[in-house]
């Protein structure tokens, strides 16, 4: 797909405040924020511990209002309201014990009331897409955590999302577990033509995969560089073997190491309604 | 590690002879031997006024059980929705839970006198609290990433209820009920041991009354049979709904 000039999703002076409670003063959790996403674009958000990332998740998709500014999505102003065409997956799994592989990839599609043969069609090529074809009976307590993303993975993508939020869909999993995930996120992303908005603590993901990173400040979050890594739309984690990449991942590092520092400092003087 | 058969064969067998070698150190004035018990409990089950007894315990420990159930999951949702009401109410449900109920039986018969009601009365109090407080924890303990989740896909308040909160806390709720039953039971056969006309609890104390001791452990037998196939049952739904989770 190609990626159009205008902002998919477009955030003017977004600001979060979170009130105070029993004499502790408000936390300027976030903004102002300018920020424009294009349609089909890979952009990762990096930033130090509690500087807003998750906030910022939540306002770009509606589930948080911002305390000012505004929040457009192809076009249209959303304000605590998700939008249709909007998936998530989130670092804690959430995945549903209670359903197996099959129903929990078919949780979303019933609740829109979807012909059953189409979810039967749309959730068997999910299963297949994500290489969950033999565990379709299985319930996710009989699965590794890498195994239960993907099931939450393909919960969102058979909703056929234009914007995938991933708020660090791999941060529970191990090295090279995740070095894969990436991949497979490569994969998705190129196959679905999605947006993709990823958030993370991993600077050599955020270099790997994105088309553009967003480095954030210290509380209160806001976008002090942005970093555009030109990789060819086909890649993939053997990237990492890339003379650039290390390059990306320096100036990654060196805007971040300042912020992380002041963070550090001030992590757990400020009360937190942060994350 | 599993529990196998062969395990609950030894528990069983290790049981028995405990028993046995009771009835030889104490003597049958005591306790009565584990052949003569279970033949007499086979004698009592054959009985009519056996089953007439049974079936006063069963009715009003069946409506008490409803009552427990249904009144638990009511509070425990309740509080569970509300934050603040659930701060305030946890101690208060705490302290009910741990009072010892057997102090508020007078009340009870004052306000219910002999018969049914006090009965089932008896075995609500019992019951109803241990409902209510698991029912209240498993909805505050709904994991928040099933509520954003639910968010995300735009899903009613409704729909997010029926096919996301009440599956995710149904194990910890099943789990009360479990332990709400088998706690109102208890408190239906207390009720039945004081001032009732009828009723297991009630045939225990006669047979007490007339030393009998064969037909007290006979009773006793039958209710821990019961009350031990019943609990197994709820386990074994608790760990299906579970699916490992």
């Amino acid at each position: 797909m190609e990626v159009k000039a205008s902002g998919q999703i477009s955030l003017r002076g977004v600001t979060k405040i979170f009130p105070g409670y029993e004499g502790h003063p408000d936390v300027h959790a976030l903004g102002p924020i300018d920020l424009d996403i294009s349609r089909g674009e890979f952009f990762t958000v990096v930033g130090p511990s509690g500087c807003g990332k998750s906030t910022l998740l939540d306002v770009l998709s509606g589930m948080g209002n911002a305390t000012a500014g505004t929040v457009m999505f192809d076009g249209k102003r959303i304000s605590g309201m998700v939008p249709n065409g909007i998936g998530a997956v989130f670092q804690q799994d959430a995945s549903f014990f209670w359903l197996n592989v099959w129903d929990n990839i078919a949780f979303g599609l019933r609740r829109r009331g979807t012909p059953y043969a189409e979810i039967e069609d749309r959730v068997n090529r999910a299963l297949a897409f994500m290489g969950l074809s033999g565990f379709a009976k299985a319930y996710p307590a009989q699965l590794s955590g890498g195994m239960r993303q993907r099931v939450c993975i393909a919960r969102t993508l058979v909703l056929e999302p234009e914007v995938l939020l991933l708020d660090e869909p791999f941060g529970a999993l191990d090295q090279q577990t995740r070095l894969l995930m990436g991949d497979e996120l490569l994969r998705i992303w190129r196959e679905t033509g999605a947006t993709i908005v990823l958030i993370t603590h991993a600077l050599d993901e955020a270099a790997m995969l994105s088309d553009r990173v967003g480095v954030m400040s210290a509380r209160p979050g806001r976008f002090i560089d942005f970093v555009t890594t030109g990789w060819p739309r086909t890649r993939d984690s053997r990237i990492v073997s890339d003379q650039s990449f290390g390059a990306i991942t320096a100036r990654l590092w060196g805007k971040l190491r300042e912020e992380s520092i002041r963070s550090l400092d001030v992590a757990g003087l400020v009360p937190g309604a942060q994350d | 590690m599993k529990s196998t058969r062969f395990d609950y064969l030894v528990f069983a067998g290790g049981l028995l002879m405990l028993w046995q070698l009771t009835y030889y150190a104490v003597g049958a004035e005591i306790v009565s031997s584990p052949f003569a018990t279970i033949r007499r409990a086979l004698e009592l089950v054959l009985t009519n006024a056996f089953w007439v007894h049974a079936e006063a315990t069963m009715s009003a420990f069946g409506a008490a059980s409803l009552i427990s159930i249904a009144g638990g999951i009511a509070i425990g949702v309740w509080l569970g929705l509300r934050r603040f009401a659930g701060d305030v109410a946890s101690p208060i449900l705490g302290s009910l839970y741990s009072i010892p109920k057997i102090t508020l039986y007078p009340l009870i018969l004052l306000a219910f006198g002999l018969g049914i009601s006090a009965k089932i009365a008896f075995g609500v109090i019992h019951g109803i609290f241990p409902v209510a407080i698991f029912t209240m924890n498993a909805v505050r303990n709904v994991a928040p990433v099933y509520h954003r989740t639910a968010h995300i896909m735009r899903l009613s308040s409704v729909t997010t209820a029926m096919t996301i909160m009440a599956p995710a806390a149904l194990p910890e709720i099943l789990a009360g009920i479990r332990i709400g039953i088998a706690l109102t039971l208890l408190g239906t056969l207390i009720g039945e041991l004081f001032a009732s006309t009828s009723g297991i609890g009630f045939a225990l104390v006669r047979a007490m009354g007339i030393h009998a001791v064969t037909d007290i452990l006979a009773l006793t037998l039958l209710i821990f049979i019961f009350a031990a196939l019943l609990n197994a049952s709820l386990h074994f739904i608790e760990r299906w709904v579970r699916h490992g989770g």
